[in-house]
């Protein structure tokens, strides 16, 4: 069974005085447990749409979206959320760190919205979590403080401290220099690897998709094979 | 439910991050809501504490709730008719099982103090008395059961009757010659409190005393009260019972009235023009912390739409975000109420305040009352709620992929 699957799913949206605007068109895909998945595409072709998509924070106007097996629009909004909470961890472009909260509070943040175990010793977990990515040194520190990888790299921390099974990074070298971006990467690849999720990767780098098992192209809201993309790994 | 509990410890915890991360801006409507708390519940407390004073001074003359007061007069009035009155009392008492009751006869009495011979006011009473009206001592002991089989009478005067004597230490046994009672030396045992400007001198004696040693003619002149102590549900049954009881034992051409005289109890509370117009104030400057609280509650929720999403995306519900959004106004105003009954502890617990509301002293000073300090808290929470409701409402309806698309 796929750990997430779309299946012909069109993502249109009602704008005033226009026709409806289709963001995405009959995309199919499947995303395996601890596969590696890229995504190329232009600006504006649909790449976040399909994202949201895969993290449950959008619904398909047509077609289906099934979380291990389980359509994910009939889910309640409260169960709906609970199951991206536990299973889901996104990585953004802009980092999307919370201002004003320490590295530390930043990792423990969606460990607040676990139960058991994982809430009660969010605090040690969330430290082990920035050890592993290098910053057991930076608790405190704030994100104003912090250089670019390093914000990235505390998200990457946050999005992996629930040890989801699915993780989803938008752009997220967008913001860094290729260096740090690769370095990034690297980390990101490991830690992935380390805890067997399944990484959704949007790029437009082609460098970073060649890092990732299987390659697609989105073009104006249709998802293709992207064949001239070569795994290096 | 390990997982309820999660949810509540983790939105506090949100909460107070939350507050402490904007606290400059949260700080100054919080000085309001603290002032507030603290006039609403000073208000409730003093106006608690002046009641308790009342409450103590209707005691002392009424007696405590329920105080049943019966006057008897017997078609006989020579010795044998008062001492038939008072047989019938003694009955009741052992009929329903009175502990605490007495009689009551008011008389003058004449005294050689050094140097003069003075008239003082005489009270006439059984033990259980002070009990009974809550007399407060300032020196020495009320009299004890056992004093009424003392062959030597003993007194309990007041500081007036006292400092004539020239406040004599009472461990030395201090007495007096009573003229009107035949210049009997009255030993002086104890002495009881009562206001500043009560200059006149008094004194109490027991029942037991007086009976031998006053003149049989002065005697017959008057008759004593006869009160008794007893539950306040109880008192109304046993008010007509006991009547019909005297009644009859005492014929019907005796006369007989059962009241209740415990008005303190019954009395309306005299500082409650003073308490609403506190009240009133306090509950319009609460109102104007919760609107400025508000104010910055709602600017700040405008700020953090994009965290919003951001903690949805990470697995937050919307009842959660809810929640969380509206303890943050909760937590901070109780911490506000918290600091604001404390300085109303301080304040009412003042010296200079307390004896302003206790028109000069109490027996029992209460304590600053817990229903005071409770309503304060109660009042800041809900006024904290009342403010969350809006940005938290606000705070459901953000978009996630709207909040979190840059
Ligand atoms: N709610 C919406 N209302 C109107 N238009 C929308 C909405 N959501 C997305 N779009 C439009 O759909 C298109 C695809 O948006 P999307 O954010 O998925 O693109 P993208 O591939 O992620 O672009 P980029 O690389 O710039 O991030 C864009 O043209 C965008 O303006
Ligand atoms: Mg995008």
């Amino acid at each position: 069974m796929s750990l997430i699957e779309l299946s012909d799913v069109t993502r249109t949206v009602l704008i005033p005085d226009s026709d409806p605007l289709t963001i995405l068109d009959g995309v199919n895909l499947g995303v395996e447990p601890g596969e590696r998945v890229s995504v190329v595409g232009r600006s504006g072709s649909g790449k976040s749409t399909l994202l949201n998509l895969l993290g449950m924070l959008d619904l398909p106007t047509t077609g289906e979206l099934c979380f291990e097996g389980e359509s994910v629009p009939d889910m309640k909004s409260g169960r709906r959320d609970r199951v991206r909470g536990g299973n889901v961890g996104f990585i953004f472009q802009q980092f999307n760190l919370l201002d004003g909260r320490t590295a530390l509070e930043n990792v423990t943040m969606p460990l607040l919205y676990a139960r058991g175990p994982r809430f009660w010793g969010r605090e040690r977990i969330a430290a082990d979590m920035l050890d592993r990515v290098g910053l057991g040194h930076r608790l405190t520190a704030l994100p104003g403080s912090l250089s670019g990888g390093e914000q990235q790299r505390v998200a990457i921390a946050r999005a992996l401290v629930r040890q989801p099974k699915l993780i989803l990074a938008d752009e997220p070298t967008g913001a860094l220099d290729v260096e740090t971006g690769q370095s990034v990467m690297t980390l990101l690849d490991d830690i992935v690897r380390e805890e067997n999720a399944a990484l959704v990767t949007i790029t437009h780098d082609p460098a970073i998709a060649a890092r990732s098992d299987r390659h697609f192209r989105l073009d104006r809201g249709v998802l293709t094979l992207a064949d001239d993309i070569v795994a290096v790994s | 439910m390990g997982g309820f509990l999660a949810g509540i410890v983790g939105a506090c915890a949100e909460a107070w991050q939350e507050v402490r991360i904007h606290k400059g801006r949260v700080l100054l409507s919080l000085v309001g809501v603290a002032v507030a708390v603290c006039a609403l519940s000073g208000a409730v407390a003093m106006s608690a504490i002046a009641q308790q004073a009342t409450i103590e001074q209707a005691d002392s003359a009424g007696g405590r709730a329920a105080t049943l007061t019966m006057s008897m007069q017997s078609p006989d009035t020579t010795a044998t008719g008062r001492s038939q009155a008072t047989q019938a009392w003694f009955d009741v008492l052992d009929r329903y099982d009175i502990a605490y009751a007495t009689r009551v006869l008011w008389d003058q009495g004449r005294v050689q103090f050094p140097g003069s011979v003075q008239d003082v006011n005489l009270q006439v009473v059984d033990q259980p008395y002070a009990e009974m009206h809550r007399t407060r001592m300032d020196d020495g002991s009320w009299f004890q059961v056992g004093d009424s089989s003392r062959l030597a009478p003993v007194i309990v005067v007041n500081t007036a009757f006292w400092e004539l004597l020239g406040s004599p230490a009472l461990d030395s046994h201090p007495s007096v010659a009573i003229d009107s009672l035949g210049g009997a030396k009255a030993i002086i045992v104890g002495v009881y409190g009562t206001s500043a400007w009560d200059t006149y001198p008094s004194m109490y004696m027991l029942t037991s005393h007086f009976e031998q040693l006053v003149d049989p003619a002065r005697a017959a002149q008057s008759s004593p009260q006869y009160e008794m102590w007893v539950p306040p549900d109880l008192a109304r049954d046993l008010q007509g019972r006991i009547q019909a009881e005297l009644s009859s034992a005492l014929g019907s051409s005796g006369s007989v009235s059962v009241d209740r005289t415990d008005w303190g109890a019954q009395m309306d509370d005299p500082t409650s023009i003073l308490r609403v117009i506190t009240l009133v104030i306090g509950g319009i400057i609460l109102l104007l912390g919760a609107l400025s609280l508000l104010n910055i509650a709602l600017v700040t929720v405008r700020q953090r739409i994009r965290e919003i999403g951001i903690r949805r995306s990470f697995g937050a519900t919307s009842g959660r975000v809810f929640f969380a959004v509206m303890m943050e106004s909760v937590v901070a105003t109780f911490v506000a109420g918290i600091v604001g009954v404390i300085c109303a502890v301080l304040l009412v617990q003042s010296p200079m305040v307390s004896d302003l509301v206790s028109f000069g002293g109490i027996s029992d000073v209460p304590p600053f009352p817990v229903s005071a300090a409770v309503f304060g808290l109660v009042a800041a929470t809900l006024v904290g709620a009342l403010a969350g409701l809006i940005p938290a409402l606000i705070a459901v309806r953000v978009k996630v992929i709207d909040a979190i698309r840059y």
